[in-house]
C-alpha cells in the first residue's frame, strides 16, 4: 500500500497526523511489519517512564504535572494512556484525557488513549509499537500510564525503563500494591495526594517492605511525596526520574533491560503466531475425532505440536 | 371480617397485564396496600401539620392560609431587558423575582473571555460587574421584593453585588430577603458547574453563613438542590438521600466553622424535582420533611423550630419531557405539578412544553403558569391539608423512602462523609448507573414513554420556537471592556490584592469580596484571584 | 489478524454541565464494541479537534445543550478542514431545534443530528452503517 509509505514519510517530518494514523494501523494490526521495520531503526534511544498504581491514585494528574514541567524545559512529550477493554463487548471508554486538559491544544504534547482490546500475544506488543512510533515522530519524553490492577497491566509496565508506582495515603493502597504485585516492579514510589493524612505512615511502610525484599542493591527505589493539588514534589519526582535514567545508562542496566524487553517481545510474537495457528487447527483436530475422551491434555499437546510442525514445514516448502 | 388469605388466593388466580409493576425509579409496587403493609403511627411518624416530625407539612394551615408561590424561573439576555421584565412583573402584583444567569456568569468568566464565546446572555442574564447588577435592579426597591438567584460557584460574588446595589439604594442589608442557590455539593455530584475544589468551596459557603448571621439575617443562604441530581438521571430515592446528605454536610460544616446550628439552619431551604410517578414523588416530599426534622433535632441538637422545618421549592422534571409531540408535555407537567402540591411544596415552577427543544416561548411559558393556576383554583386539591395522609400506599412508600435514605446515609458515612464520597465518585457512579438503567428500560420497552417508544406520530413539529439574538454578546463585551477603562484601576488592584491575602488566611472572605465588587472589579477578575489561591476542580468522569 | 475497532470521540463543548446524554451514549457505544474517548466537560472546539486528531477517531459526536450549536458545529468543521482532517465524521445531539438541525446538515456542518429521546441503538446502527461503507479508514 502506498498510503503507508506516505504516512511514514510524514512521520519522519514529525507530522502528528501521521503519528496518529500509524498508531491506528499498528493497533489494528494492519501493515504492522512494514511500519515497524521503518520505524524501529530510528528509535530506541529514549527511555520510557511508566506510571502505574491503583484506580483513583491520581496517575493522570501526575502525568499532567510532569508534562507541564517537561514542557517548561522545552521538551516535547508523548503520552500513552492504557485503559481496560470490556471483555464482554470489546468496547472501552477511555477517559484519561480529561485529567490532562492543560495540554489539550499544545501540539508538542501528544496523548493517545488505548484500550487493551483482546490483543493476541498481549497488549504489551501494540503498546511497545505505539511508543516507538511516538519516538520516531519526534517526541523526546515518553510517558506510559496504566492502571495497576492485574497481570496484563504489569506486563505493559515491563515496557517502561523507569517504573513509577503511585499510591495514596490512608486507603490501604500499600497492601493492595503488594497483592497486585506492583511493588516488585517499582523503580520509584510516589505517594500522591500527600496533603491527606497518613502519608508519612505509608512512606514508612514502603521503606520497611523495601528493607525486607532487599531487591536490587545498586538501586534502592526512592519514595517521593507529591501533591498535585498543592503543586508539591513534582520537581523532585522529575529529578528522581532523571537520576534513574542516568543510573540505567551508567550501570549498563539499560542494556540488560533492553535484552529482557526484547526477549519478552520476541516471545510475544512467537506466542501470538503459535496461538493463531493452534486456533485454526483445533476445530479440525476435534472433528477428526483423533482425540479420545479422557486423554491427557499434555499428550494431546504433543500430538498437536507435531501436526503444527508438519504444517509449518509444508508452508515453508 | 377481611380475609387476606382468600383475597391473595383469588388474586393470584388472575392474570396481571404486565410482568412487573415498578415506580419510575424501579421500586416494585404491591398489588394492594392494607393495614398489614401500610400501617403508620400517627403520633410519632406523622403528627399534625406544623407539628413534629412535620410529615404532613411545615405550616399549620398550609394552602388553606396561602397558596404555594408560583415562581417561574426565567432568563433574559441583558440586565437592561431583565430589569424591564421585572418591573412589568412587579406591576402585575408579583413580589418575588427569580434571576437566571447565563453560563459564563455561572462558570465565573467575564463576557469577553474566549470561553464565553457564543454563550453570553443565552440561558440567562450576563452579569460581569456591579454595574450590571445595578442596571438589573434599577428602580426596583430591594426592601420590597424577595429575590432568588440561581447561582452556585460564584454565589458569594453575585450576593455581594446584590448587597452593594441595595446599599446604594439606601436599603440596609438587614432588610434584604431572598435566596442564593449556593449549593456546591450537588455541582460536584450532578450539575457540574464547579470552579474551585470542594474544600475551599465549602469554606466560601460557611463564610456566607457567618456573614448572613451577622449582616443579612433574613436571607436564605443555601437552596439544597435535588433537582439537578434527578435531572442527571438519579432515582427518586437517590435524589432524596443525596440531597439530604448534602444538607447535613452543610450543617456539619457550619458547626465545624464555629457557628451555632440554630444560627444558620433556619436559613437553609430545599429544591426538589417532580417526576412522573405521582405517588412516589409525594412520598419523597413527606419523607424528606420527616427525616430532616428528626436528624436536626436528634443528631444536631437544633432547638429552634425553624431549624427543623424542611421548606422546599419544586420544579417539574425537565428530563421527563419529550421532543416528539411536545404538546404532550403540558399534560406531563400538570401531573407533576399535582404531585408537588399534594406533597406540600412551598413554591413551584412548571416547565414549558418546548423546553426540550429550545428556550421557551412566551406562549408556552404562559401555558405552564396557567397549569399551576388551574391546579390551584379549579381542582380543589388545595382545599385540605395533606389529603393523602393515612393512605396505606402513601404511608408505606413514605416509610420505604425514609428507610432507603437512611441506608444511603450509612453508606456515605462508611466512605467518610459527603466530600470523600464525591472524591470516590460514589454519587456520580450511582447516578450514572441509574441513568443508564432507565435508558435501557425505555429501549427494551420495559418502560413506555408516549411518543418515544410507543404511540409514535410521524408528523413534523407544529410549534414555534424562540430565536436568540447574537447582537447581545457583542454589546455586553463592549460594556465590560469600557468599564475596565473607566473605573479606578488602582483601587481595583488594591482590593484584589487584599482579597488574595484573605483567601490564604481563614478570615471571612465576604467583606473583601464586597470591597472588590464595590470598586467594580469584575466577576472574572475576582474568580481569577481566588483560583490562584484555591486551585481549580477537575472532574474524574465515571460512566 | 486485524483488530479494528471503531473509535469515537464524545465531545462536550460549551460551559454547561449537562452530561447525562453524553455519558449514556458513551456507555451505549462502548457496549456496542466501540472505543470511546470522552473529552470531559467544558471543551473548546480547538481542544475537541486536537483530541480527535491525536486519537485518530473515525467520528466526533458532540453533545450540545446550551443552544450554541449554530456556532460550535461550523467552528469544529472549520478546524477539521484546517487540519485536513475532514475525513473524521461529525455528528451530534442535544437540544437542537429541527430547523437548525436541517440547516446544519444541509450546509455540511454535521452528518447527522439526534434529538433527545433517540434510542441509543439507532445511533449505534447509524455509526455501524456508515463505517461499513467507509472511506478507506487509514489512508
Amino acid at each position: 500500500m502506498n498510503g503507508v509509505q506516505e504516512w511514514l514519510k510524514r512521520l519522519f517530518l514529525q507530522d502528528r497526523r501521521a503519528v496518529a494514523k500509524l498508531i491506528s494501523l499498528v493497533e489494528d494490526n494492519i501493515e504492522r511489519h512494514q511500519i515497524m521495520r521503518a520505524v524501529l531503526p530510528r528509535t530506541g534511544n529514549t527511555l520510557v517512564t511508566g506510571i502505574t498504581g491503583p484506580p483513583g491514585a491520581g496517575k493522570s494528574s501526575l502525568v499532567e504535572a510532569l508534562t507541564k514541567l517537561v514542557r517548561e524545559q522545552g521538551e516535547s512529550v508523548g503520552i500513552v494512556a492504557v485503559d481496560p477493554t470490556s471483555p464482554l463487548t470489546g468496547g472501552a471508554i477511555l477517559g484519561d484525557r480529561i485529567r490532562m486538559q492543560s495540554h489539550a491544544t499544545d501540539r508538542n504534547v501528544f496523548i493517545r488513549s488505548m484500550g487493551t482490546r483482546g490483543h493476541l500475544g498481549g497488549m504489551a506488543k501494540a503498546t511497545a509499537d505505539v511508543i516507538r512510533i511516538m519516538e520516531a515522530g519526534g517526541y523526546t519524553t515518553l510517558l506510559l500510564e496504566t492502571v495497576g490492577v492485574g497481570q496484563s497491566e504489569i506486563e505493559i509496565m515491563h515496557l517502561a525503563d523507569t517504573v513509577i508506582v503511585t499510591l495514596n495515603p490512608g486507603t490501604g493502597d500499600g497492601i493492595q500494591a503488594i497483592k497486585a504485585g506492583i511493588m516488585e516492579i517499582a523503580d520509584i514510589f510516589v505517594i500522591n495526594k500527600a496533603d491527606l493524612p497518613g502519608s508519612e505512615r505509608l512512606k514508612n511502610d514502603i521503606e520497611m517492605m523495601l528493607g525486607m525484599t532487599g531487591q536490587d542493591k545498586a538501586w534502592r527505589p526512592p519514595v517521593v511525596l507529591t501533591s498535585v493539588y498543592e503543586n508539591r514534589g513534582v520537581d523532585q519526582l522529575q529529578a528522581e526520574i532523571k537520576r534513574h535514567h542516568a543510573f540505567l545508562r551508567s550501570s549498563g542496566r539499560w542494556k540488560i533491560k533492553w535484552q529482557e524487553q526484547l526477549q519478552r517481545e520476541v516471545w510475544r510474537h512467537l506466542n501470538g503466531q503459535i496461538q493463531e495457528q493452534f486456533n485454526s487447527l483445533w476445530p479440525k483436530l476435534l472433528s477428526d475425532a483423533a482425540i479420545a475422551e479422557g486423554t491427557d491434555p499434555g499428550q494431546i499437546a504433543e500430538q498437536v505440536w507435531s501436526v503444527m510442525m508438519e504444517e509449518m514445514k509444508k508452508k515453508n516448502d | 371480617m377481611t380475609d387476606s388469605a382468600t383475597w391473595k388466593e383469588a388474586y393470584q388466580k388472575q392474570k396481571e397485564r404486565q410482568a412487573h409493576f415498578v415506580t419510575v425509579s424501579g421500586v416494585p409496587i404491591d398489588p394492594l396496600y392494607t393495614p398489614e403493609n401500610g400501617a403508620v403511627n400517627y403520633e410519632t411518624d406523622l403528627g399534625h401539620p406544623g407539628q413534629y416530625p412535620y410529615t404532613r407539612g411545615v405550616r399549620t394551615n398550609m394552602y388553606r392560609g396561602r397558596l404555594w408561590t408560583m415562581r417561574q424561573f426565567a432568563g433574559f439576555a441583558t440586565a437592561q431587558e431583565s430589569n424591564e421584565r421585572y418591573k412589568f412583573l412587579l406591576n402585575q402584583g408579583q413580589t418575588g423575582l427569580s434571576v437566571a444567569f447565563d453560563m459564563p456568569t455561572i462558570m465565573g468568566y467575564d463576557s469577553d473571555h474566549p470561553r464565553a464565546f457564543g454563550e453570553v446572555g443565552r440561558v440567562g442574564v450576563a452579569i460581569d460587574s456591579l454595574q450590571d447588577m445595578e442596571t438589573l435592579f434599577q428602580d426596583i426597591a430591594l426592601d420590597k421584593v424577595s429575590t432568588s438567584m440561581t447561582i452556585n460557584a460564584p454565589a458569594a460574588i453575585m450576593w455581594a453585588m446584590y448587597i452593594v446595589t441595595a446599599d446604594k439604594q439606601g436599603v440596609p442589608s438587614q432588610q434584604l430577603t431572598g435566596t442564593i442557590q449556593n449549593d456546591i455539593l450537588k455541582e460536584y455530584i450532578a450539575q457540574k458547574s464547579w470552579i474551585f475544589p470542594p474544600q475551599p468551596s465549602m469554606r466560601l459557603i460557611t463564610d456566607i453563613f457567618g456573614f448572613a448571621r451577622d449582616h443579612v439575617p433574613k436571607w436564605n443562604t443555601v437552596s439544597i438542590s435535588g433537582y439537578h441530581i434527578r435531572e442527571a438521571g438519579s432515582t427518586a430515592l437517590q435524589e432524596l438521600a443525596f440531597t439530604l446528605a448534602d444538607g447535613f454536610a452543610y450543617v456539619e460544616a457550619g458547626i465545624k466553622a464555629g457557628l451555632e446550628v440554630d444560627d444558620f439552619a433556619p436559613r437553609l431551604s430545599f429544591f426538589f424535582n417532580s417526576h412522573m410517578d405521582i405517588f412516589e414523588e409525594i412520598a419523597k416530599y413527606r419523607a424528606a420533611r420527616r427525616i430532616w426534622a428528626r436528624r436536626m433535632k436528634e443528631k444536631y441538637g437544633a432547638k429552634k423550630e425553624e431549624s427543623l422545618l424542611l421548606r422546599f421549592h419544586t420544579q417539574t422534571a425537565g428530563c421527563s419531557l419529550t421532543a416528539p409531540q411536545p404538546e404532550n408535555n403540558i399534560v406531563r407537567t400538570a401531573y407533576e405539578a399535582l404531585a408537588a402540591v399534594l406533597g406540600g411544596t412551598q413554591s413551584l415552577h412548571t416547565n414549558s412544553m418546548d423546553e426540550v427543544l429550545a428556550l421557551p416561548t412566551e406562549k408556552s411559558v404562559q401555558i405552564a403558569l396557567r397549569t399551576q393556576q388551574i391546579l390551584a383554583y379549579e381542582t380543589g386539591v388545595a382545599n385540605t391539608i395533606d389529603p393523602l395522609a393515612g393512605s396505606y400506599f402513601i404511608e408505606a412508600l413514605t416509610t420505604q423512602m425514609e428507610e432507603g435514605a437512611e441506608a444511603y446515609f450509612q453508606r456515605v458515612e462508611e466512605l467518610g462523609g459527603v466530600l470523600p464520597a464525591i472524591e470516590e465518585n460514589f454519587f456520580q457512579q450511582e447516578i450514572a448507573d441509574a441513568a443508564y438503567r432507565y435508558q435501557r428500560e425505555i429501549e427494551n420497552k420495559d418502560r413506555i414513554i408516549i411518543g418515544i417508544n410507543d404511540f409514535i406520530n410521524k408528523e413534523k413539529l407544529s410549534i414555534d420556537l424562540l430565536k436568540i439574538d447574537t447582537e447581545i454578546e457583542r454589546s455586553q463585551i463592549k460594556r465590560v471592556q469600557r468599564l475596565r477603562q473607566t473605573r479606578d484601576n488602582l483601587q481595583v488592584q488594591a482590593t484584589l490584592d487584599d482579597l488574595r491575602t484573605t483567601a490564604s488566611s481563614t478570615d471571612n472572605l465576604m467583606p473583601k469580596i464586597i470591597a472588590a465588587v464595590s470598586a467594580y472589579a469584575t466577576e472574572g477578575e475576582i474568580i481569577t484571584v481566588l483560583k490562584e489561591v484555591f486551585g481549580e476542580y477537575r472532574e474524574n468522569a465515571v460512566f | 489478524m486485524s483488530q479494528t475497532r471503531i473509535r469515537v470521540l464524545v465531545g462536550k463543548p460549551g460551559l454547561d454541565g449537562h452530561d447525562r446524554g453524553a455519558k449514556v451514549i458513551a456507555r451505549a457505544l462502548r457496549d456496542a464494541g466501540m472505543e470511546v474517548i470522552y473529552s470531559g466537560l467544558h471543551q473548546t472546539p480547538e481542544q475537541i479537534v486536537e483530541a480527535a486528531i491525536q486519537e485518530d477517531v473515525d467520528l466526533i459526536g458532540l453533545s450540545i445543550m446550551s443552544g450554541a450549536h449554530l456556532t460550535i458545529f461550523p467552528r469544529v468543521k472549520e478546524l477539521l478542514k484546517q487540519q485536513q482532517a475532514e475525513d473524521i465524521l461529525l455528528i451530534g445531539g442535544g437540544i437542537i431545534p429541527e430547523e437548525d438541525a436541517e440547516s446544519l446538515i444541509r450546509d455540511g456542518y454535521a452528518e447527522a443530528l439526534f434529538t433527545p429521546g433517540t434510542p441509543t441503538t439507532e445511533i449505534v446502527d447509524w455509526i455501524n452503517d456508515r463505517m461499513k461503507l467507509n472511506r478507506s479508514k487509514y489512508f
